[in-house]
């Protein structure tokens, strides 16, 4: 309790309105008629689809198979019949649609059998697989495959960080999570413990959430240590927390664990714990809906949970509502599609009024006071990554270690000139990835040509080696017989046969040609006239028509 | 099943090793500055520069004898990194050479007929199929080059515009407004 901690530099301190949501019990939802779940709800490669319309299925069955290594599998909510396979809105900052299986419910709620694992006798690897196909990924946020993030590899683990900070205002469902069910997540805290095989866990909780710590104190074992964290945001930031708590800094583009350390949130141990010692895959899990809405609190929400009905079990939005944001205000983003459902990594949805969420006001140049750097976690310097982002010079953004930068907003917050800081990074983050993957296409385009040209001289100088020897025998078999005659003649025929093939290519007309209107008559022409012209281009050494 | 998966792992462990092979074998060495430029183009190898390839073009500029906003794919982005490299001050895109929208190939399977006649004229083999047999276009490979259109007999290669999705989304330039300080 009396652990020394270490403040990392910079972080704000924006209004909590914590105790607008927090103060109820986490509200089960009732059954709905309809659930849509999106088959890439986490970082990585998206499910496979294991269903297609018309099926049923039950409440657990798999209907999308974890694909390649980063990836995890995704089940069904309730029992019913899957209604499509297509592509739907998804809560995503573009408003794209994404892949997502419909389902009917039939009202049954019938379950699959769950098989608990009997996960003390249970080897790590054999752990991590039951694991990936149980759907389970990081509910924080970053929705990172868990079975991964178990994985302890090359670097041994020694730490295990428990996240439950939730710094970001208005957000309190990992609140009500470690009020209500703290034996649960210490239980998963456990099995963490056991596949990663280290020593020492932390919780680290903010001290604006007494009761939580309360209960968390209540139920961990003497070897688990409760650490109560001033309230600072970003101190939820892996990065931040991980420092906070023991002082170790997670090098620059790296992660937590190349130092020996795994962070989990306090919410993916308690659906490891359900994942584990019950059998249940990730079927929900809790989201808060607060704001400008009647009875804002925490909902136990099955995955695919249509947004709209989860707003609608909070009562509704009040009248005058501006939109909504998914997550917090800090890091959130504007939801575009109220259809869009619930999935792993929504825990928030943030109803906006015009008087705690006015428009943005019109930004200001940069007058480089450098408030944004005092207040950046990362140790960032913002002023000049937004001055190469909003330049589109990419490299200098990077070199200004842009890929550190952890999008908390506290830039954003405290600039006195109202810079859309984070926007800007995100963009030029994007047209960084965007450019990595055309490089690497390019790259492998390049391969692939220098590898065909290869294989043309190759198969060319072949042939050469084949004629020679060819020649070769003729000239010992036939002595000193001048072969030209032979040689003339056989070219002759051979040239003969090219010739009526081609006619007979040309020859192969439609049937239906008569009567025909102008336009197609003039394509018709066009194709035939690009035909030709293909026909008699130099390449082509070795046709098979 | 079992043994397709086992047929297609060897094809491609076998393919994988001439391919290694070949790039160690084959490993040119080549002007410094003309790999620059090559690293720079879009290796769409789609020839609408004037030159057969993008290492040829390459080379043409390494040279002076090319302009440096010949290459349509790789947009006015390309000519400016390209004018960088070069120390040299970036123009636009020669007349008429406006990017595309990226796109890739794709065969109608009902109407190909087998030829393999566009396999030929595909520079990066992105095209699988036997003689007599249906092509098909493997687009993680297709580079939308559009060489494979001309010589198709029957015409059943179009080119499909790839649309972004939340995979390949990016953020916006940020569109706000810069109030002048008074
Ligand atoms: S806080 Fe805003 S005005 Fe100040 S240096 Fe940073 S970006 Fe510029
Ligand atoms: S958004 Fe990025 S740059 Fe801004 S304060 Fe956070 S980490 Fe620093
Ligand atoms: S136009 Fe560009 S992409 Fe096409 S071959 Fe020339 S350099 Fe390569
Ligand atoms: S499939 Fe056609 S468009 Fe695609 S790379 Fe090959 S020739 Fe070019």
């Amino acid at each position: 309790m009396s652990r020394k901690l270490f403040p990392f530099n910079g972080g704000v301190h924006p209004d909590g309105h914590k105790e607008a949501s927090n103060a109820t019990p986490i509200r089960a939802m009732p059954l709905l008629p309809r659930y849509v779940v999106p088959l890439r709800q986490h970082i990585g490669v998206p499910a496979r689809p294991l269903v297609r319309a018309g099926e049923r299925v039950a409440r657990g069955q798999m209907i999308g198979a974890a694909e390649g290594y980063v990836s995890t599998a995704a089940h069904a909510p309730t029992s019913g019949t899957v209604l499509a396979v297509e592509p739907r809105a998804v809560p995503h900052p573009s408003g794209l649609f994404d892949l997502c299986v419909v389902i009917e419910a039939d009202g049954e709620d019938r379950a699959v059998e769950l098989q608990p694992l009997d996960w003390r006798n249970l080897d790590a690897s054999a752990l991590r697989n039951r694991i990936r196909d149980l759907g389970l990924a990081g509910l924080g946020g970053a929705v990172f495959p868990s079975y991964i993030k178990l994985n302890p590899g090359a670097q041994a683990i020694h730490t295990l960080i428990l996240n439950g900070a939730e710094c970001e205002p208005w957000i309190t469902c990992d609140d009500r999570l470690m009020r209500e069910r703290a034996a649960e997540i210490v239980l998963g805290a456990e099995i963490m413990r056991h596949a990663l095989g280290c020593a020492s866990v932390l919780f680290g909780v903010e001290d604006n959430k007494p009761e939580a710590l309360a209960a968390l104190r209540a139920a961990a074992p003497a070897d688990m240590e409760v650490v109560s964290v001033p309230t600072l945001y970003p101190s939820g930031g892996g990065k931040q927390l991980t420092y906070l708590l023991t002082g170790v800094e997670t090098p620059t583009g790296g992660r937590s664990t190349d130092v020996g350390i795994q962070v989990f949130n306090v919410g993916t141990a308690y659906s490891l714990y359900r994942a584990v010692c019950l059998g249940e895959p990730l079927l929900s899990r809790v989201v808060t809906v607060t704001g400008h809405v009647a009875e804002p609190g925490n909902f136990e929400a099955r995955i695919g949970t249509p947004l709209a009905d989860l707003l609608a079990a909070a009562g509704g939005a009040l009248p005058g509502a501006v939109g909504e944001i998914i997550g917090g205000p800090m890091m959130g983003f504007d939801l575009l599609d109220r259809v869009a459902p619930v999935t792993k990594s929504v825990n928030c949805l943030l109803v906006k009024d015009p008087r705690l969420f006015p428009a943005r006001p019109a930004a200001l140049p940069c007058i480089r006071c450098g408030a944004c750097a005092r207040a950046c976690p990362a140790d960032l310097q913002p002023f000049e990554m937004y001055w190469f982002s909003r330049a589109k010079d990419f490299g200098k953004a990077q070199s200004y270690d842009l890929f550190d930068c952890i999008e908390c907003g506290c830039c954003a917050y405290v600039c006195p000139s109202h810079i859309p800081l984070v926007d800007f990074f995100r963009y030029a983050k994007s047209e960084i990835w965007e450019r990595e993957r055309d490089k690497r296409e390019a790259d492998q385009a390049r391969r692939r040509h220098e590898f065909k040209e290869f294989r043309l001289e190759r198969e060319k100088k072949e042939k050469a080696e084949k004629f020679a020897k060819a020649a070769e025998k003729q000239k010992a078999t036939a002595g000193t017989e001048a072969a030209d005659p032979e040689e003339a003649r056989k070219k002759a025929i051979l040239q003969g046969a090219l010739e009526r093939a081609r006619l007979a290519k040309e020859g192969v007309t439609p049937k239906n040609t008569d009567n025909l209107p102008a336009a197609v008559e003039k394509e018709i022409a066009e194709i035939d006239a690009r035909r030709a012209q293909a026909e008699t281009r130099p390449e082509s050494g070795e046709s098979t028509p | 099943m079992i043994s397709a998966i086992l047929v297609m792992a060897g094809i491609g462990l076998v393919l994988g090793g001439v391919l290694g092979w070949a790039s160690i074998r084959y490993r040119v060495q080549d002007d410094p500055l003309v790999e620059k430029i090559d690293a720079i183009l879009p290796q769409t190898q789609c020839g609408q520069c004037g030159f057969p390839g993008c290492k040829p073009y390459a080379e043409a500029i390494s040279k002076g004898e090319a302009d440096i906003n010949l290459c349509p794919p790789g947009g006015n982005d390309g000519v400016k990194r390209l004018a960088e490299l070069l120390g040299v001050e970036p123009k636009p895109l020669g007349a008429g050479m406006e990017p595309k929208p990226k796109a890739v190939a794709v065969i109608d399977e009902n109407t190909c007929i087998g030829c393999t006649l566009c396999i030929q004229a595909c520079p990066v083999d992105a095209i699988l199929g036997a003689a007599k047999q249906m092509h098909s276009i493997i687009a993680e490979q297709c580079t939308g080059c559009e060489l494979c259109l001309p010589p198709c007999p029957v015409d059943c290669i179009s080119m499909q515009v790839i649309r972004e999705d939340v995979a390949t989304w990016k953020w916006r330039y940020p569109m706000h407004m810069m109030k002048r300080a008074a």
